[in-house]
């Protein structure tokens, strides 16, 4: 009897001792996906919105009983958009137990991080950032178009919509985003009936005066201007053409998604804007109407692309993870290199794929169909 | 026409360069150091007006003038704090004190206002001004800013030379000890610059923002940098200097990019900075000693 109590407080001991494992350390019947992205910063709408969009994913997915039977943990760590910062960020959730990277946000900080993650053998789905150089290595998965597809599918879809005869294009050359789209712009230009008759630069150091940019472009004639560039700037481009009184079409891509979201712009400046993203938050099917009503219960927000991105990178990793049929247990680099096997395979019907789905070429790049949506009385609609 | 439109714009880039810049130069010019906070001090400002008149809906002249008001508190106050302890360290802690404080009063903002850019309401609201039939179109913050930058710069030429108050700067930027032995204040005219110094980093705020209507935590600093490149090619310590190195920094700055190349704007400002400092190394209006502020 005194024996079976004593091995009763052992096990009784034994139990609890466990359970404060479980409560501290890592359970070993959950997945464990970080992400990395800006929540502070300059880039912080894109980091907010990547964190809150996987969220929503992941509280569905787990409710709906998880992946292959294990349920999520996710943690979201900051990087102001700065590589140095993005590489601790990566660290901080390696000691936390990640086992899949979903990140990171924006293209300069993910190219020093994919490095860490090729050198981990990590998989990670970066939701957004665009630049060829971040799917360099085997193990990374873009969600996003990349830069060059933008630049194309930019000219393809002016041209064909004759949306204009004469263009003018001004990117900030200091940034491999806006340089890599405008260079392939103007390369698809040539196939297409329209006429590039401004090609007008600035750089981070100059990005507050653009009334010389807009004034060549006037010149030249352009009754379109292309912006491959960040809202922010967008945003004086706009107001100064209203004060120059020039008045052409604005075509933007991606990363003009948030501009209506500026504290305090006049978006009546932005009235007639053209933008191509792949994902439009006033479409009418169940799956964006659902997510967007989610969204905005929860954060108070509508979502833009970036969420929507984030939201189909977490059902990439689960669509990839029951293909390739992984396990919580099998080590970091036994997953990277199922899901790796598993990514070409897979289509995801997401938010942001369209009527076809996404799918993924073996050196990670994504295939969907673009779509282009146009602002009016102060929402997006889609063309 | 362009030519005209292109003079104009780099005028008005210039002008703001140029408020900017007489705020360096005059506390260059006296305690004789480089403050890089003052970029910053103009982001403060900006958000001041920014609260006041697009969040509590105050008449723009009241929340330029509270603007004013607190940015010249603020800049007392980072003197007393941050720079007057340091009063005889050597010129580098001071100069690296400048960088913390810049870094603290962005990181500050960044904490109350938030990363989101804010789009800034212009405080000059009269239509643009359209000449030659429309094709010359000249805007009214660019009328108000060349109109202020001159007055600035006048007023303050007048102030140090028919006040008490500014011979005692002329005094103290000429011989600190000297001037105490005369029966200056050095301390209390060091924080006088620093007072007005910061108050036009307020004007200059509101101008930029209002030409360039965004508004982050970063907003200054940039415009800060290249402000003090102007105070540097005019010669660094001389008002009018100061004033002539920001205006044809802004116009080789817009020059530069409609006619040489987009790309180059900044790497053409930067190498007339080169050549005329390897001709003249006080910079333009920069004489030794004499006529510093």
């Amino acid at each position: 009897m005194k024996k079976a109590v004593s091995i009763l407080l052992v096990a009784a001991m034994a139990v609890s001792t466990l359970a404060g494992c479980g409560s501290s350390s890592k359970k070993e019947d959950a997945f464990y996906i970080g992400g990395i992205g800006p929540t502070t910063g300059a880039a912080a709408i894109y980091g907010t919105a990547v964190k809150n969009g996987a969220q929503i994913a992941i509280d569905e997915i787990n409710e709906a009983g998880g992946i292959n039977g294990y349920q999520i943990e996710y943690k979201f760590e900051d990087d102001q958009h700065d590589a140095e910062k993005s590489v601790n960020a990566y660290n901080t959730l390696k000691d936390w137990g990640m086992q899949i990277l979903m990140g990171t946000v924006t293209t300069a900080p993910c190219v020093a991080v994919v490095d860490k993650t090729a050198a981990d053998n990590m998989f990670e789905v970066t939701p957004s950032a665009s630049s060829t150089d971040v799917i360099a290595n085997d193990n990374v998965f873009q969600i996003c178009f990349t830069d060059p597809n933008q630049g194309t599918a930019s000219a393809q879809y002016i041209g064909e919509n004759k949306l204009a005869k004469k263009v003018a294009v001004i990117y900030d050359s200091s940034d491999v985003y806006s340089s890599g789209i405008e260079e392939k712009f103007v390369a698809e230009a040539d196939n297409q009936d329209f006429e590039v008759v401004a090609e007008e630069a600035f750089t981070a150091d100059s990005k507050t005066d653009f009334s010389t940019q807009l004034k060549k472009a006037q010149d030249a004639g352009a009754d379109l201007v292309f912006l491959p560039i960040y809202y922010t700037e967008a945003s004086i481009i706009l107001k100064q053409a209203d004060t120059m009184g020039y008045d052409p079409e604005f075509f933007g891509c991606d990363g003009m998604d948030g501009i209506l979201s500026v504290e305090n712009f006049d978006t009546s400046l932005a009235e007639g804007l053209m933008l191509l993203t792949p994902f439009a938050a006033d479409a009418t099917d169940d799956a964006t109407t659902k997510f967007v009503s989610t969204y905005k219960d929860e954060y108070k927000d509508t979502p833009n692309q970036f969420a929507a991105d984030a939201y189909d990178a977490i059902y990439t990793i689960k669509a990839a993870a029951e293909k390739a049929d992984i396990k919580p247990n099998m080590s970091v680099s036994d997953i990277c290199d199922a899901l790796k096997a598993a990514m070409p395979e897979i289509n995801v019907q997401g938010l942001t794929g369209g009527d076809e789905g996404l799918t993924w070429s073996e050196t990670g790049e994504v295939s969907k169909q673009p779509k282009a949506v146009k602002i009016e009385n102060g929402v997006y609609v889609g063309m | 026409m362009s030519f005209i439109s292109n003079l104009i714009n780099g005028i008005s880039l210039g002008s703001i360069y140029a408020i900017i810049a007489l705020g360096y130069t005059m506390v260059y010019g006296i305690a004789k150091m480089l403050n890089f906070a003052h970029g910053d001090v103009i982001m403060i400002g900006c958000y001041v007006v920014f609260t006041t008149m697009s969040g509590m809906q105050f008449n723009p002249i009241v929340s330029v003038i509270l603007s004013v008001v607190i940015c010249t508190v603020l800049g007392v106050v980072i003197e007393k704090v941050a720079y007057k302890p340091l009063r005889k360290a050597s010129p580098l802690a001071v100069l690296i004190t400048a960088i913390g404080v810049s870094y603290l009063l962005q990181n500050v903002a960044l904490l109350i206002f938030g990363a989101d850019t804010k789009s800034f309401t212009s405080v000059v609201t009269l239509p643009s001004l359209k000449l030659a039939g429309g094709s010359l179109v000249i805007s009214s913050v660019t009328l108000v800013t060349v109109v202020a930058c001159i007055v600035i710069m006048i007023g303050l030429m007048l102030f140090i030379k028919k006040t008490k108050a500014g011979q005692a700067m002329l005094a103290v930027s000429e011989d600190k000890d000297a001037a105490q032995l005369m029966g200056v204040n050095v301390n209390g005219t060091i924080s006088l610059t620093f007072a007005i110094g910061s108050g036009l980093a307020a004007i200059a705020g509101v101008l930029l923002c209002s030409a360039y209507p965004t508004l982050t935590p970063y907003t200054g600093a940039m415009p800060g940098i290249k402000a003090f490149t102007a105070a540097v090619f005019g010669g660094i310590g001389s008002i009018p200097g100061a004033f002539v190195g920001g205006i044809l920094l802004g116009i080789i700055e817009i020059f530069g990019r409609a006619y040489i190349s987009s790309q180059l704007s900044d790497a053409i400002v930067f190498a007339v900075l080169i050549i005329v400092l390897l001709v003249k190394p006080t910079g333009i209006l920069g004489k030794p000693i004499h006529e510093k502020v």
